[in-house]
Parts: structure tokens; sequence; C-alpha cells
């Protein structure tokens, strides 16, 4: 019971940690990113080439893959997103599908479509028994660094000055140019970390998750249901979402096996019938 | 000074000269009544570009005129044809009294989920969409007693035509089955979107407030033609079930609702006949690329829609009015 708590949270908390770009680009800018999922699934097989082929310590490969994920969304939102975020949302999903299409055939081809694993370090393996919780060492490092990075995401947009940056530039794009601000750095900037992190994730989550050339389409509805139930204010809304919808996922796959993934759906319906805005939307905002 | 029967008569007669049948529209149904007659090596290829052509058809009403972008129509193709296979093989023969059937059905289903994407964003309508048609796809894989699950609902086969003409091999029947049904919901479609009512939508998708302003029910109009459109949409997944004997679960897949929003883009959005001429373009360019890179050709599918979008839809579409005026402007 408690173990399964404790899965649902490492795998909440691995979500959290791939969406938080996302609700950034599409819950404030309002730009409809379908492709989000191929950045983490960039940092996974990153991380897979590195570890596995060239023989990089995990741990060292981890800041890699963010680095060069973050470094891939730098160059597409420069020559490709800068053009789509002024574009109609219909014309957003066609094109970040056709992204997404691209990465998955081209991974495909590169690396082939099996499922890939990360070879970690054998104390990753262990699992500790602390008052009748089972842990995974492998789980209990997620969370950790997890929970990290969820804790300097809030105090970076919500205390830094580049925080109230991103936030002013988000409201009123006209009215911070006036300012001073130069708003493309700050989307271009904040869109670069957020490809980072999706690629930090998946690197973290790859033998989590699964990593095959499908992973962007698999997973998409799930980063899709932390930015939708969680709303835009904040990353605390995005990080209980993920946390419940990961707890909820673990256990509904462990208690009813025969409904599957059905519960996350049907909840995921139900929510945004309630509250289309999301769960935590701050009243009356954008 | 023009008075207000002025104007009615004004307005009635602009509205008629936009619905009057043009030539070139009887040009395009003669070409396709010809592929029928002289192109017998293709009826395979054919039949799939003429339900694809439907199936956009049914998108375009959500779409184009609805306003509502859709990320899971083949929730409503894949319920047709799971919904008319099973018919077929179980309990009615009858083609067209099937097809009749899997459209009444289609559209329930259609009616009934028409309420989840009247509320909220385009976010929210593009996972609530999403949602019912993984949520469908889930369900058909995991009854495999009826469905047939990962192996395909099999041994599909319809009786005779109109009591008269047997489905054959080379799918000739087939064939002209699909384009004369596809015919004959085009010529509905486009008598509904001409109509009153269907203007009345076209307001809607540019400006609700204002639309409900003057009296006309958004929310109503909205659930009209998504119910219409869901069932167009199953009837076009029924034609596939019958004409190919077959249902597999890729019918519900995801990259069938995304080729179909590829499919609409290249043809047009808001003139019918957009999902008749992309699905046409789409399904020889899959062919050629398919032919070419049999795994990889999804990598072009893609690089044309981020494409597409970055050269603009506008630019595209506009090309060939703007170089008939061009050809128009260097003869005069």
């Amino acid at each position: 019971m408690l173990t399964n708590l404790f899965d649902g949270v490492a795998y909440g908390m691995l979500l959290f940690v791939i969406a938080c770009g996302l609700s950034v680009t599409l819950g404030l800018m309002n730009l409809i990113n379908l492709a989000h999922g191929a950045f983490a699934m960039a940092g996974g097989y990153i991380t897979v080439v590195l570890v596995n082929r060239v023989g990089v310590p995990f741990f060292a490969a981890l800041p890699l893959a963010f680095i060069l994920s973050a470094a891939i969304g730098l160059a597409l939102e420069r020559t490709l997103y800068v053009h789509v975020y002024k574009k109609t949302h219909l014309e957003q999903v066609m094109f970040s599908i056709g992204l997404v299409f691209m990465a998955m055939t081209a991974v495909s081809f590169v690396i082939g479509s099996e499922q890939k694993f990360i070879t970690v370090p054998a104390f990753l393996d262990n699992r500790y028994e602390v008052f009748g919780v089972s842990m995974g060492a492998y789980r209990l490092l997620i969370i950790v660094v997890c929970g990290l990075l969820a804790g300097s995401l809030q105090y970076i947009i919500a205390r830094t000055r580049f925080g109230s940056q991103l936030r002013a530039a988000v409201d009123d794009p006209t009215v911070a140019r006036g300012l001073g601000i130069n708003v493309d750095l700050v989307f271009a900037a904040t869109f670069a970390v957020g490809s980072g992190l999706a690629g930090l994730g998946g690197a973290l989550g790859a033998n989590l998750l699964g990593l095959d050339p499908t992973f962007p389409v698999k997973y998409m509805v799930y980063f899709l249901i932390v930015v939708a139930v969680g709303g835009s204010a904040g990353m605390t809304g995005p990080l209980v979402a993920a946390i419940l919808l990961g707890i909820a996922d673990v256990s509904g796959k462990y208690y009813l096996p025969q409904f599957g993934s059905f519960i996350i759906y049907v909840f995921m319906i139900v929510v945004l019938l309630w509250r289309p805005q999301g769960l935590f939307a701050k009243v009356g905002g954008r | 000074m023009s008075t207000h029967a002025e104007n009615i008569a004004a307005a009635s007669k602009a509205l008629r000269q936009v619905s009057r049948v043009k030539p070139a529209e009887i040009v395009f149904w003669l070409a396709a009544l010809a592929t029928f007659f002289f192109l017998p090596d293709q009826y395979l290829l054919l039949n799939e570009v003429v339900i694809t052509g439907l199936f956009a058809v049914s998108l375009d009403l959500v779409i184009g005129y609805g306003g509502i972008v859709s990320l899971g129509h083949a929730a409503f193709f894949g319920f047709g044809c799971y919904f008319a296979g099973l018919l077929t093989k179980f309990a009615v023969p009858d083609p067209i009294l099937g097809l009749v059937l899997a459209g009444i059905a289609t559209g329930a289903l259609g009616f009934v989920t028409s309420f989840l994407v009247l509320r909220g964003s385009d976010l929210t309508r593009i996972m609530v969409t999403l949602s019912v048609g993984v949520l469908l796809g889930e369900i058909a894989n995991r009854m495999p007693w009826l469905t047939g699950g990962a192996d395909g609902l099999q041994g599909v086969a319809p009786g005779l035509l109109l009591g008269r003409f047997e489905f054959d091999i080379f799918g000739k029947i087939a064939y002209g089955y699909s384009l004369a049904v596809t015919f004959v919901l085009f010529v509905i479609a486009r008598r509904f979107v001409f109509s009153p009512f269907g203007w009345s939508i076209r307001a809607v998708k540019q400006n609700a407030l204002r639309t409900s302003a003057i009296g006309i029910p958004v929310n109503g109009r909205l659930v009209v033609v998504y119910t219409i459109a869901a069932a167009y949409a199953g009837i076009a997944g029924a034609l596939l079930a019958q004409t190919t004997s077959f249902v597999s679960l890729d019918v519900l897949a995801f990259h069938r609702s995304a080729d179909l929003l590829l499919v609409l883009i290249i043809g047009g959005t808001g003139y019918l006949y957009g999902g008749l001429i992309g699905a046409l373009l789409f399904k020889l360019v899959q062919d050629t690329l398919a032919n070419f890179t049999p795994e990889y050709w999804e990598f072009w599918i893609g690089l044309i829609l981020v494409a597409i979008v970055m050269i603009g839809r506008d630019r595209i579409t506009g090309l060939p009015m703007h170089l008939a005026r061009r050809l128009r402007g260097a003869s005069a």
C-alpha cells in the first residue's frame, strides 16, 4: 500500500519534471506544443548513447542530457517555434505533431525501434525497508532530484528577477518590451530550460517509463494532463497534479489492472468538464 | 437609401450566388466518375482515397464550420468501422442497411460526446477529443472476444449490394459503392452548409458571443454539427470495414486523427472540397513515400506538416488563385 504510494510519488515527480517546461510554454505562453515529449525522449536517448556506448558515468550523463536537450530546444525555438507563437492553435497542433512524427522516425532510423534501458550504477538497484515501506534506491533518487528541482523552479519563478521578467513577458509582451525587458530572450531561455528539464526527466525516467520511439505519443496525454489539471498559476498546481496523477496511475494499474489507463482518462475528462481552466487555476486570471 | 426589403433581397441574392453549383464542381465530380471507368488497376487505392475524403469532409464540418479543433476524430471513424464490421459479421449482411445503422449509431455517440466539447478553450477540446479517442482504442484493445483485439476483426463478408452486385476481389464494386455513397453524402453536406442553419453555424465559429446575442443557440448548433460530423465519420469507417472485409485496431489509432488533420490542411478547411482534394494528394504522397521508404515515410509526412505551417497555409491554398489572377492579368 505505502510502497505503491511511494512508487506513485516517484512517478509523479518524474512527470512533473518532464512537464513543468510545458506548463510554462503551454500554460503561460499559450503555445500548444504537443512535441514536448520529444525533448524528454531526446534526453533519454542521449543518456542511453552516452552511458551504454560511450561509457560516461550515469551521474555525469544526467547534466549532459539536460544541456544537450536544452541546446536542441534552444535551436528549435530560435529557428522554428519563434514563428509559431502567433499562429492559430490548429496550426500549432499541426506543427508540433509534425515535429513528433519526425522525431519518432528519426530515432527509430538512427537507434532502432526496440525498447532501450540505461545501465545504472549497481547501488541504485538496492531496496530499503523503512517502517515497512519498501523503497527502491532508484526511485528515492528520482524523488530527491525532482523535489529539489521543483523547489528551485518555484523559487526562480516567484522570487528572482528573471522570474518576474518572465511573468511580465507572459502577461503582456508589449508592455514588457516597453519596460526594457528582452521578451524574445526571456522566452527563448524559458523554452530552453523547459526542454532541458524534459530531457533530464526523460533521462532519469527512461528505465521507469520505458524508452522507445513511441514515447512522445504514449505520454503526450500525461504531460497535457499535468498542465491542464494543474493550471498555470505557479509551479505548485502542476506539481500537485503530477503527483496525484502518478499515484492514481500506479495504484490504478496495481489494484484494477483490468481498467488499466481508463481511470486516468476518465478522471481527466471529468476534471476538465468540472473546471475547464484546471483544478488550481487562479480565479479571474488568464 | 436602400430600404429594408432591398437589403434582404440583396443579401439573399448574395447567399444564393455563393451556394450556386459552379462549373468547376461539375468537372470535379465528372473526373471522379471517370476514374471509375478508366483506372481499373487503381481501385484499391482510389477506394482508400474516397473513404479518407469522406472522413476528412466530416472533420471539415467540425473544424472548418464548427470551429472545434479535434484531435480524436478517429474515435468516430473507428467506432463506425467496428460497428459495421460486427453488424455485417453477426447480424445484418446487407451493406446499405449496415451503413445506415452504423451512421445512426455513430451519430448517437457523437451526440453524447458533443457535450464534452462545448466548454473550455481549444486546449481543453484538444485534450478531451484526444482522450475520447484513446479511450475507445483502449476499449477495443481490451475486448478481444468482441473486436478480435490486436489480431483485428476478420471475416467481415457483406452480402450483395442492392441484392445484385457481389463485392469482387478487384475492388470494382467496392470503389463504385464508396464513390456513390461519398457523392450522395457530399451533396447532402453541401445542402446543409449552405442552408440558413449552416450559415448560422459559421456565424458561431466567427463570433460565438455575437451569435448568441442575435438569438442563435450556440451550443445547440455545435451539438448538431458535431453529431452530423460523427455520423459521417462513422459511415466512412463503415465503408472501410465493408469494402476491405477487415477491421484492425489501427482505425482508432492516434496517428489516424493526426493524419486526417494533415489531409484537411493540405486541402484547406471550410469549403468541403478541401477534404476530398486533400485526401487525394495525401494518399498519393503517402503511397509514393511508402514505396520509397516503407518504414520511415512518417518522417516526410512530419516534414510536410512543419513546412506547411512555416510557409503559411493561406499562401499555399491561395497559390492557385494567385496564379490564376496572374495569368488572367498577363493575358488581358
